[in-house]
């Protein structure tokens, strides 16, 4: 099977208020799926589809290649964005009771846990209680009993929030071991560079609707503008006035480490075209698709996508 | 299945593990204990002191002269005494009462007969069972006097026809009487206390539930819990876990507080035997009647004759269908009303927010203990029938009723309809509370709770 996941047509309403309209997402296995979108826009309603916390009005839920069924919880490991431990509970404790609801035995969840308490050198804390410790350490255990029982798909809904900059690259370090090991992440977020950083794959929702599917880099070049990005020496006057006029010079800008100027890509033109007339007139240092980041593409998407609805409405 | 397990054992065992919960199953039985002993304790204090009354009878109708001297036809017991005097004015006694050391001065006018009045003069409020012991007599004693007035022919043997028949009311009225009244106090006392328990359990373990649901929520773990196991299964499991802490406190205050009891019984009867010689029955010709009776009790010192009462009536009230019918409204009680704060605690974020669920919640366990006192005056009528029915107050208030021997075709039907309406409410709250645990940051309306229960998923 290529796809670890697939939702096919997923329609989900509320009264009067229609979370997901005929979403289809196909996540493959062993990616990191990117599941993008403004707030309130149905991803969350997905999430918890997927981890049959409510179930679709229509439309099907493909996992592994067979329907989605009850017991396919235990292969899915859920961080949820609204998430917490019970305060007054022992961490070890906890930890084991979290870890044997997804199924685990008694001495598995702790020779596991064991394994993870080391690896995170927070041993120590076993015995303490979670309201003693930090947002950060909570956030350190929550991470843990959700691989825990090492599902092979990996939801993590906001997963750096709350977070300290230490902490995040640890579970950046964490998520790309688990993909290693052959699990597939399924990671909602806001945070477009982590997106970029990350996943191979995204899906943007908005309004209940997919906008957007398909590998990063295919989405980045469909987005891309033709926009080069040259690092030169000499003059930038003879760029300006030298250049064919068939190449639109956007900026140039100088700064400390250098002088870059960004020149548009004329349909039909090549790199090497643009090459050889830069040639004539300046030393070239580096040359650049500037591709679109996906922070771009979100706001642009998401932004034309409303422009049409309010222009329906 | 095993979830749930899983799941009572977290509610049941950090719940029972808290320091309060140890803390309230050793004060619990204390206090009962305290309760159950210390008014015999007290009573018993009270009753060493001897008391005196002096008699002052213008009437001479209770008056008897034994060789010469006056005496009180009034019987003494063994810490009241009656003294009869003669030619003293009732001013003079009250001018120096304090010096006299009588505890009252009982004053029997001359047209007792007719006015069916005495007074009873004491510087002190005299007690209820020295007030009630003087008017028992006098109303026999005259009773009797007013009846030989009569003159009528062959009385002797009409009173003997009678006397069989009075014999069996003199029973109840006099010593054996005490024990009778007992018996229905301790009737009553038992559907008072269960019916109180089962309304305290409800309150104290229901909210227990709803605080746990809030809990969950406001620490953010619920959609991890439910992304394991369903909703559904997470409020049974809290809902049974807590069941079983309010059961398990329950059975350690039994328990606790019948060794207390009996620990205590076991000093304060001892005392009681040691004084049982002194005890001393006035065998007044007047009360020959009840020779027998008094004969009998004789053989008991008063401690042993109070615990045969109780036995007697315990037997008279089947306490094996009692105590089945306790845990049954006692359980399911609390399975129909904790349902219910688990929804409210599932439809708001924090504690403060419950008030405006909680009072159709309330409202109906208020009213059932407010209803008590109608119901054990009169546990056949229809207001005791119909609210005994009705699940809401049936918990209580057939609890209330249950020591009066109600059918069985009663206890069954409210049994039913509760069970029913337990199937009801879990399948309704189940349904809000998937819903309203997720909900953050929402102001909850009715309105809403019954979008949520029409939700399909």
């Amino acid at each position: 099977m290529e796809h670890m996941l697939t939702t096919t047509d997923v329609i989900k309403d509320f009264q009067g208020h229609r979370a997901l309209n005929k979403v289809s997402i196909q996540v493959p296995r062993g990616s990191i799926f990117g599941l993008l979108g403004p707030n309130g826009a149905g991803k969350t309603t997905l999430i918890r589809i997927i981890n049959q916390i409510t179930a679709p009005d229509t439309g099907s839920v493909i996992f592994d290649g067979k329907p989605l069924q009850r017991d396919d919880i235990f292969r899915i490991g859920y961080l949820p964005e609204e998430r917490g431990l019970y305060k007054k509970m022992k961490v070890g404790e906890q930890a084991l009771y979290l870890a044997r609801l997804k199924g685990l035995s008694n001495a598995e969840a702790r020779k596991r846990l064991k394994y993870w308490f080391d690896k995170f050198e927070i041993g120590s804390w076993w015995n303490r209680k979670v309201e003693e410790l930090s947002k950060g350490m909570q956030q350190k255990v929550q991470f843990i009993t959700t691989v825990l029982h090492e599902p092979e798909l990996l939801i993590f809904d906001e997963p750096f929030s709350g977070f300290d900059p230490i902490n995040v690259n640890l579970l950046k370090k964490e998520i790309l071991e688990l993909r290693e090991k052959g699990a597939t992440i399924i990671f909602s977020t806001h945070n477009m560079s982590s997106v970029e950083e990350l996943c191979d794959h995204i899906c943007l929702i908005n309004n209940a609707e997919t906008l957007l599917e398909g590998e990063v880099s295919q989405v980045r070049n469909k987005f891309s503008s033709d926009i080069i990005s040259i690092g030169f020496e000499g003059d930038p006057e003879k760029i300006r006035t030298g250049l064919n006029k068939r190449f639109e010079i956007l900026e140039i800008r100088e700064n400390g480490i250098g002088k870059e100027a960004r020149i548009k890509l004329p349909g039909g033109a090549t790199s090497n075209e643009l090459i050889a007339e830069l040639l004539q007139h300046t030393e070239i240092h580096s040359y650049n698709e500037v591709l679109p980041g996906m922070n771009d593409i979100f706001i642009q998407v998401v932004e034309s996508a409303s422009g049409k609805n309010t222009q329906k409405s | 299945m095993s979830k749930i397990s899983l799941i009572v054992q977290r509610e049941y065992l950090t719940r029972v593990r808290k320091k309060s919960f140890i803390i309230m199953s050793i004060l619990g039985p204390l206090l009962f204990a305290a309760l159950l002993v210390l008014p015999a304790l007290l009573a018993n204090l009270e009753d060493k002191e001897i008391k005196q009354i002096a008699v002052i009878d213008e009437s001479m109708l209770l008056t008897s002269y034994n060789s010469g001297k006056a005496v009180s036809t009034i019987p003494e017991t063994e810490y009241l005494k009656f003294i009869a005097l003669e030619d003293v004015e009732l001013e003079s006694l009250q001018e120096n009462f304090a010096s006299t050391g009588y505890y009252a001065v009982l004053y029997i006018p001359a047209n007792v007969i007719t006015s069916e009045r005495s007074l009873l003069y004491s510087d002190k409020q005299p007690s209820l069972d020295v007030s009630s012991h003087i008017s028992n007599a006098m109303e026999e004693q005259l009773e009797n006097m007013k009846l030989a007035a009569h003159n009528i022919e062959n009385l002797d043997q009409i009173l003997a026809d009678v006397a069989t028949d009075v014999k069996v009311s003199s029973i109840k009225w006099t010593r054996d009487g005490e024990a009778k009244k007992s018996s229905t106090g301790l009737v009553m006392g038992i559907g008072y206390a269960s019916g109180l328990l089962i309304y305290m359990f409800i309150f104290l373990y229901g909210s227990m539930v709803m605080r746990g649901v809030i809990e969950e929520k406001t620490s953010r773990i619920v959609e991890v819990i439910v992304s394991s196991v369903r909703p559904f299964q997470l409020m049974m499991g809290k809902i049974i876990g807590v069941g079983l802490v309010g059961l398990t406190q329950f059975l350690i205050w039994v328990v606790f507080t019948g060794i207390l009891v009996v620990g205590a019984s076991t000093v304060f009867g001892t005392t009681m035997q040691q004084q049982a010689p002194m005890t001393q029955v006035s065998g007044n010709e007047l009360f020959s009647q009840d020779e027998n009776v008094q004969g009998a009790m004789e053989d008991f010192s008063e401690g042993e004759a109070f615990m045969a009462d109780i036995f007697g009536a315990f037997e008279s009230i089947e306490p094996g269908k009692i105590i089945i019918a306790f845990l049954f409204f006692f359980l399911f009680g609390y399975m129909l009303y904790s349902s219910l704060f688990a929804v409210v605690g599932s439809a708001v974020d924090n504690e403060t927010e419950t008030q405006q669920f909680m009072l159709p919640i309330t409202l109906p366990l208020i009213l059932g203990i407010i209803l008590m006192a109608n119901v054990m005056q009169n546990p056949d009528g229809p207001l005791a029938f119909w609210f005994s029915i009705f699940p809401l107050t049936s918990p209580v208030l057939m609890m209330v009723r249950m020591p009066f021997e109600v059918p069985l075709w009663e206890i069954l039907l409210s049994g039913g309809l509760l069970i029913l309406t337990i199937f009801g409410t879990v399948w309704m709250a189940g349904k809000i509370y998937r819903t309203g645990i997720l909900m953050y940051g929402k102001k909850v309306t009715y309105k809403e709770l019954w979008k949520w229960l029409k939700y399909k998923n």
